[in-house]
């Protein structure tokens, strides 16, 4: 089981009540009360834990192998899906996934980063972090989206586009630059949710949306903590201090007003009850669709235009 | 004979070497080891006459050298970087940016203006690499796209000369979301039809090659420079193989595709405006 340092104490008392439990069940003791307490210990202090979680903790909650990922959602909260791979010119990228498919009736296309759950998998999805290629397997599919007039959702997971050498001789830069600009020129409704990790320009590349969301405990930045750790402080192990300067939970983005909304976890993350998070994402998906869809094509290019347009905090002499 | 000894003497005493030639009037090639005059060095657009080095350029050289003669006026000046992250690593943002300030005489990585080059109107932005490392941060981001809106505007073909690191770590998420902002406007231009030539000069790397600088109509990479994505550093670190020689350089992405030319700085120049020449048509009817 995967248990992150601050889920300690909580899974210690949680596993205490389970032994009185046991005892009682045994033994024939009576400990009502002692359980009752507990109980209300152990929620206490999963509360006021989870509501001072350290954007280190975040950071480590948004990479949580246990977290829905793009095919969890797909598989939950779609109907019909109907996959489409490659990019016409390379190969299929594995870690990034896409296709049409029904949310409550309404057609979109979906494309979205993909992690592994194990080593196998992550080999397979490349730790969901794409070459070229699935950009530009994205890119042509948004584009048959705008072609047909479907609306488009994005889910955003990645740590980053792949650093390799392959990744650069296929031209990296462009293929994320170009679904940059293209994405600023579709006539569709574009939805774009982070779900754990936005990394850098790999996450951007599918994030120039009407809407962009983050759930709860998730971070979008401009690098790594234990990137920047190493440029700035030359020392990786820096992380947690870049984690802090780096100011990229969901909390931090809302405040800047560069994400819309935020889509609460269940109580601790995601991971406990990955059913009821992919829910509520389901839920804000088409409370937002329905506003949107009242817009015409060139509305959502205008609109979405002057929501990146006005990012930035510079000061004009006058 | 024994004056001319005398004289120079002096010089030879270890450590008094240095006092006695003025500061920066040799300078060492660090691709040949050649020693080069730097008066020769600048007459010669900082290309090294031995092996044709690139030296790389301040914003104000590479002006003077793209654009005809007095011709240039800057744009979209007074714009002042904010510390919205609070931002502090060994150093405070607020200090950095003040010491990039008083280091380059500039008020930012980037100068934008209106400019004629050999005779065609031009809106141009040149990139400084001396300031923060060229990085992109809301001002940058904010100059390139009104620099885009304002040849939009007034119909006029772009030019960007990037030398940038990539996005600014210190503004964070405000940094990254430039890189949309930029692309979103190029996406405008291209509607509009306006040419855009993005010249690739040492280095570009990361958010700022993954955003506009790869996005011209054109690109041309200047001879030598280092370009990509991912810096190799961390390309290496990763893999945890070697990487071939010439990796990342210009010569490698004319290779492998991604930009249209390689130009010795020579050449750069007419190269412009060759191509706004054979493009920029007065009278045709077909763009009617």
């Amino acid at each position: 089981m995967f248990v992150l340092e601050f889920e300690k104490p909580i899974l210690a008392l949680k596993s205490k009540i389970e032994e009185l439990k046991r005892l009682q069940e045994d033994e024939k003791i009576v400990l009502t009360e002692e359980i009752k307490k507990l109980e209300k210990k152990s929620k206490e202090l999963e509360i006021t834990t989870c509501s001072n979680l350290s954007s280190w903790e975040k950071t480590q909650l948004s990479r949580h192998p246990l977290r829905p990922f793009s095919l969890d959602f797909i598989e939950k909260c779609t109907e019909g899906f109907i996959e489409l791979h490659g990019d016409r010119q390379f190969r299929d990228d594995p870690s990034i996934v896409g296709g049409f498919c029904k949310i409550e009736g309404i057609s979109f296309l979906v494309v979205g980063h993909q992690k592994g759950r194990n080593t196998t998998e992550n080999l397979k999805r490349n730790f969901g972090m794409p070459h070229p290629e699935g950009y530009r397997k994205a890119l042509r599919l948004m584009k048959l989206a705008n072609k047909f007039r479907i609306p488009i959702l994005t889910l955003i997971d990645t740590a980053g586009a792949y650093p390799g050498i392959g990744a650069e001789e296929r031209g990296q830069s462009d293929a994320i630059a170009v679904n940059l600009r293209e994405m600023a020129g579709f006539a569709v409704p574009i939805i774009c949710i982070i779900m754990g990790e936005g990394g850098s320009g790999g996450a951007l590349a599918l994030g120039v949306g009407n809407r962009v969301l983050m759930f709860e405990h998730s971070i979008y930045s401009v690098i790594t903590p234990e990137g920047c750790a190493s440029i700035l402080w030359r020392d990786g192990s820096m992380a947690r201090e870049a984690s802090k300067n780096l100011k990229y939970t969901a909390q931090d983005l809302l405040g800047f007003k560069i994400i819309d909304q935020i889509i609460p976890e269940p109580l601790g993350g995601s991971h406990n009850d990955p059913q009821k998070a992919l829910y509520s994402m389901k839920e804000i998906i088409l409370s937002n669709y329905k506003e949107l869809a009242k817009l015409s094509g060139t509305e959502l290019i205008e609109a979405r235009y002057q929501k990146f347009r006005q990012i930035g905090e510079f000061v004009e002499a006058s | 004979m024994t004056s001319w000894f005398k004289r120079i003497a002096p010089k030879l005493i270890p450590g008094e070497k240095k006092k006695n030639i003025p500061a920066g009037v040799w300078i060492k090639c660090p691709e040949c080891g050649e020693t080069l005059y730097s008066k020769d060095l600048e007459n010669n657009l900082k290309v090294c006459l031995n092996c044709t080095y690139h030296f790389r350029l301040t914003s104000e050289e590479r002006i003077a050298q793209l654009t005809d003669h007095g011709s240039f006026h800057e744009l979209f000046r007074g714009l002042t970087a904010q510390d919205p992250l609070k931002f502090v690593d060994s150093k405070k943002y607020k200090d950095r940016i003040k010491a990039a300030v008083s280091k380059t005489e500039l008020e930012e990585a980037v100068t934008v203006g209106r400019c004629l080059i050999n005779g065609h109107d031009t809106c141009l932005c040149v990139f400084n690499f001396r300031f923060m490392g060229g990085s992109m941060g809301s001002v940058v981001g904010e100059k390139i796209t009104r620099a885009i809106e304002y040849s939009i505007d007034q119909g006029l073909p772009l030019v960007i000369v990037s030398a940038s690191g990539g996005a600014r770590m210190q503004e964070g998420v405000f940094s990254l979301m430039q890189m949309a902002k930029t692309s979103a406007a190029l996406n405008r231009l291209d509607k509009a039809r306006l040419p855009y030539i993005s010249i690739l000069t040492d280095p570009t790397t990361g958010g700022v090659s993954a955003s506009f600088a790869i996005l011209g109509d054109i690109n041309i990479a200047e001879k030598g420079a280092l370009i990509g994505f991912a810096g190799p550093r961390v390309i290496q670190q990763t893999i945890k193989q070697d990487l071939p020689k010439g990796f990342q350089r210009a010569e490698f992405l004319i290779e492998h595709g991604a930009v249209d030319m390689v130009v010795s700085r020579k050449e750069l120049k007419s190269m412009v405006s060759r191509f706004f020449d054979m493009i920029l048509q007065k009278e045709n009817k077909l763009l009617a």
